[in-house]
């Protein structure tokens, strides 16, 4: 199960590097059914998980990989990971369908896009670390090509310093993992034999900041976000819609996963700090996105704010907000990329981003200004979108850790409430500037993945439990083990 | 005596003498014939060393031995030089005169190489050094219409003797101190519990410098970039694999038979020699132009990794440390030899060596681009590819011993790589190429550097059964 949604875009990849450069129909649907195929799959192992209860690592599959290491193929997911996969695979899939109208070496494109959720799919998957960290650098390295070829705005800048800034952060990973490795003495890599290992106090502690911050990294932890919006802004649509809708999440996976699960008790002593930095994240991100004039830097740093509110929520320690932040992985991840998918559209015709430029785009686009609202909305944390249920359990839990960080993160909303209101007002509402009357709306392919995402947010938004009774199978044992508030 | 022992290196002399007997009777022109005949050669040389899998033996009272460990680095030397054949046969044709002489030098070096890898004595290693060094000197300078590889010859020649003078200096004052070369009677000496002095010192590190030198170590490096960028490519990617591969193969004997009880002493050494050295390779790369002498300090660093692993040697049996060495070094033979063919190929095609004139291969040769790549990516440690597995190996023993600081910069250093190779690769693929046309890239190159690619997957994805065999290797050592 696992290692087919694993290998199944890395085939595609295979067949697409095997077709002449021409078929481009070929290559996109090769692309596209081997996308498919992770997308069928995951939603049968959420639907396997919600209605036979499942709790623990689900799927498992073992074998022995390198005996002098003691590093194994361990897949397995538990529910934190399927929902990672499963957001993983909607986002490839339509990722693909976005990406249809691609024409410029679009066989490199897609091989490049299918080697990178390959990556992506072996983060979420793997349980032992040697290939955690493995298909966590996979995931980096494509960046360069996909922004660097088929980017924008500054591209080569922007593709150099996200694959070194995120690599620097792994070199505190790598270390990290070196040290657990020889300080457990058991000569495995395995996650499941390393969690029953007790790392003393002090080992801890002096190794936890190296996963956080090596992690958080990616996850666009403040100060290290840099490379965030200046990347999400050089790269291609589909590019940008993994990039802050998966990628980011890698991040904060790794420090659930690496450093709560086995660092726990450095956890209790290191967070009251990082939810410093996360409140930073949420407030910094939303007041730079309010200065921004340029469409996708507005997206680009409420990303930056909205992975401040998962930060925030893994460093409460308390259930409810460990729940929220899960779930606002998720959440963000598909209403970002509906994001990009839908400033792509425009950009594409429009050759523009820039805010001012625009008015009253709603006349032209209809479906595009009404999926923008939807995803705007969502973001604000509007009731019935899955927005709102991730942020309003992370805000509750943060109530419950501090009321200074709940009201903090509170105002957050504000502000994000100000510019993208402000957003949709200049852009989309109002009279119709008239240098776009030539505007169409979104492609049909476009329409069609917009609509799988947007379809997305209101389901998890009507119905959370979908996701948080998963979710909280993971949740639970791991409050106890970190000795959170339950 | 049983001279079967001595069987690959025999095997790899002859075919050497043969090209070189048979060149004085081919007509000018009519050179081909002597390619296919040492490349063949040069791969039952590695066909013969396989023969001895499972032995352990040794010659003349132990002066020579045969064991996992030599047989592994006779393979490694003759699939190296053969590689470094077939990427000489066109570039022979363009731009050097002289093939018959230049490809029987090569295999003479060569054996000097699969020589020592059954060392086991000072003396003659000494002596299998001096082989392989007096046949690269000359083959440096071999562009004879190049003012460049004049340069290069003298350069490397001097150098080179100097070093070759601290060696033996070094050699004859341990010689003094032990009263034998032989590397595990000097261990037995050390063992002994007797007092050595400061001569012990001195010879220890006059040693080290000499060798230094044949693995351009900082601050022994000094000549690596001017040599790479003089002398033919083909030649610079025999120096940046085989040769310093063949260091590599002494030191590891030497210091880990002959040299190993004193390891509590000399390990720092080894330790500060790779800090310096990573650094200065990599700080040093990112400002070059042309692509000879980018990989000129790309190499420099690579032997800061290795000296990392010398620095973790704890004498274990198998000792991880060596075990990582040998792996990475073949992992890093196989990488490298892609980026060589590569740019090889591409100079061969274009006469150009500035890295800007890569822009656009992508287009023009993609699947040169696509190992170049794939070769840079693996020089660098991205996974997927031989350099990671590598690397992760040798991190990991290092990291046992507590040498994990040191690791932590190495890995920090591979990020610094990782920049200036990207760089080669923005040219490829996001440059825009001042010409589109294809190039003609012929079959056999594309052949050997698919093999090279998937042998960097290969290893790069399931290494289990090379790390067995570097494992086999590396137990000889301390058994």
């Amino acid at each position: 199960m696992l290692t087919t949604i694993l290998l199944s875009p890395l085939v595609a990849m295979l067949i697409v590097l095997a077709l002449p450069p021409h078929r481009q129909f070929a290559i996109k649907v090769v692309s596209a059914i081997g996308a498919g195929i992770t997308l069928v799959l995951s939603l049968y192992m959420a639907y396997d998980f919600l209605v036979n209860g499942l709790s623990g690592f689900q799927y498992r599959e073992q074998i022995p990989w390198i005996s002098d290491l003691g590093i194994t193929y361990h897949l397995g997911v538990d529910g934190l990971g399927m929902a990672m996969v499963l957001l993983t695979a909607i986002v490839i899939f339509t990722g693909v369908f976005v990406s249809w109208k691609i024409e410029y070496r679009a066989k490199e494109f897609f091989a490049l896009l299918l080697l990178l959720v390959t990556g992506v799919f072996g983060v979420f998957m793997s349980l032992d670390l040697f290939f955690f960290f493995f298909f966590y650098e996979l995931a980096v390295l494509p960046m360069y090509l996909l922004i660097g070829v088929w980017g924008s705005t500054r591209k080569e800048y922007a593709a150099m310093k996200l694959v070194l800034m995120l690599l620097a952060g792994s070199i505190l990973v790598w270390t990290g993992l070196l040290a657990l490795y020889v300080q457990s003495g058991i000569n495995s890599f395995d996650f499941l034999r390393l969690r029953e290992v007790h790392f003393s106090r002090e080992f801890q502690t002096l190794w936890f900041p190296f996963f956080f911050v090596g992690f958080g990294v990616l996850a666009g932890l403040w100060p290290f976000h840099t490379w965030s919006p200046d990347g999400h802004v050089a790269a291609p649509t589909a590019v940008s819609m993994l990039h802050a809708g998966v990628l980011m999440k890698l991040g904060a996976f790794g420090i659930i996963r690496v450093g709560l699960e086995l660092l726990p008790e450095a956890a209790r002593l290191w967070t009251p700090f990082f939810i410093i930095l996360g409140t930073i994240n949420v407030l910094y991100g939303a007041f730079s996105a309010m200065a921004q004039r340029d469409l996708k830097f507005v997206i680009g740093y409420s990303s930056v704010s909205h992975m401040g509110y998962v930060i925030i929520g893994i460093s409460a320690l308390t259930a409810t907000a460990l729940n929220g932040a899960m779930l606002q992985m998720f959440s963000h991840g598909i209403m970002t990329a509906l994001f990009f998918a839908l400033v792509g559209a425009i950009y594409d015709q429009a050759h523009t981003r820039e805010i001012a430029a625009f008015g009253g785009l709603a006349r032209r686009m209809p479906i595009v200004a009404a999926y923008f609202t939807v995803a705007g909305l969502a973001s604000l944390g509007l009731p019935g979108l899955s927005g709102f249920v991730a942020e309003a359990l992370i805000f509750l839990g943060t109530f419950q850790y501090n009321w200074i960080f709940g009201i903090l993160a509170v105002f957050g909303v504000v502000l994000t409430a100000t510019y993208i209101l402000r957003l949709l007002a200049r852009a989309f509402y109002g009279p119709l500037n008239p240098a776009w009357t030539g505007l169409r709306d979104a492609l049909r392919s476009e329409t069609f993945a917009m609509t799988i995402l947007v379809l997305t947010l209101v389901i998890v938004g009507v119905y959370p439990r979908l996701l948080t009774d998963p979710i909280n199978t993971t949740v639970a044992p791991l409050i106890e083990r970190v000795g959170g508030l339950k | 005596m049983d001279l079967s022992l001595f069987l690959p290196d025999l095997v790899l002399a002859g075919a050497a003498i043969i090209v070189f007997l048979l060149d004085l009777v081919l007509r000018p022109g009519r050179k081909e014939p002597l390619g296919i005949l040492s490349i063949i050669g040069l791969l039952a040389t590695a066909v013969a060393a396989l023969f001895h899998i499972g032995v352990r033996a040794g010659a003349f009272g132990g002066l020579w031995v045969v064991d996992a460990f030599s047989t592994f680095f006779k393979v490694f030397f003759a699939l190296a030089a053969a590689a470094v054949v077939i990427a000489s046969l066109d570039y022979l044709r363009r731009w050097l005169t002289y093939p018959g002489e230049y490809i029987s030098i090569l295999m003479f070096a060569t054996l000097g190489m699969t020589a020592i890898a059954s060392a086991n004595e000072l003396l003659t290693a000494y002596i299998c050094l001096e082989l392989f060094s007096f046949s690269t000197y000359v083959l440096a300078a071999w562009s004879r219409r190049d003012r460049k590889s004049h340069e290069a010859g003298l350069k490397y020649i001097i150098l080179g003797a100097m070093s070759s003078a601290v060696l033996l200096y070094g050699i004859s004052l341990l010689y003094g101190l032990f009263r034998t070369t032989y590397f595990p009677e000097i261990a037995a000496a050390l063992r002994s519990g007797q007092e050595f002095g400061p001569a012990l010192w001195v010879g220890l590190v006059l040693v080290l410098a000499g060798l230094g030198f044949k693995v351009s170590a900082v601050p022994f490096h000094i000549w690596t970039p001017d040599v790479y960028e003089g002398a033919p490519l083909p030649i610079t990617a025999y120096l940046s694999i085989a040769s310093k591969t063949a260091g590599f193969v002494f030191l590891l004997r030497f210091f880990s038979v002959g040299l190993l009880p004193l390891v509590e002493s000399w390990w720092a050494l080894f330790a500060a020699l790779s800090f310096a050295t990573m650094f200065v390779g990599n700080l040093v790369a990112i400002w070059q132009r042309n692509i000879k002498r980018l990989l000129a300090y790309s190499s420099i660093s690579q032997a800061g990794y290795l000296l990392l692993g010398l620095a973790a040697l704890t004498g274990q049996s198998p000792d991880p440390a060596a075990t990582g060495m040998i792996f990475h070094l073949a992992g890093y033979g196989i990488s490298n030899m892609a980026v060589f063919l590569a740019v090889i190929a591409f100079y061969n095609l274009t006469g150009r060596d500035e890295i800007r004139d890569l822009a656009g291969l992508s287009q023009r040769a993609p699947f040169v681009a696509l190992a170049l790549t794939a070769g840079l990516f693996s020089l660098a440690g991205m996974p997927l590819f031989a350099g990671f597995f590598t690397k992760f190996y040798l991190f990991t023993a290092a990291a046992q011993v507590g040498l994990l600081w040191l690791v932590a910069i190495a890995v920090l250093n591979s990020i610094i790589s990782l920049f200036y190779y990207l760089i080669v690769v923005k040219e490829m693929y996001i440059s825009e190429p001042a010409e589109l046309s294809p190039l003609p890239v012929p079959a056999l190159v594309n052949v050997v550097l698919f093999v090279l690619v998937a042998g960097q997957f290969v290893v790069g994805i399931y290494p289990e059964w090379l790390i067995q065999w570097a494992r086999a290797a590396s137990a000889v050592l301390t058994s």
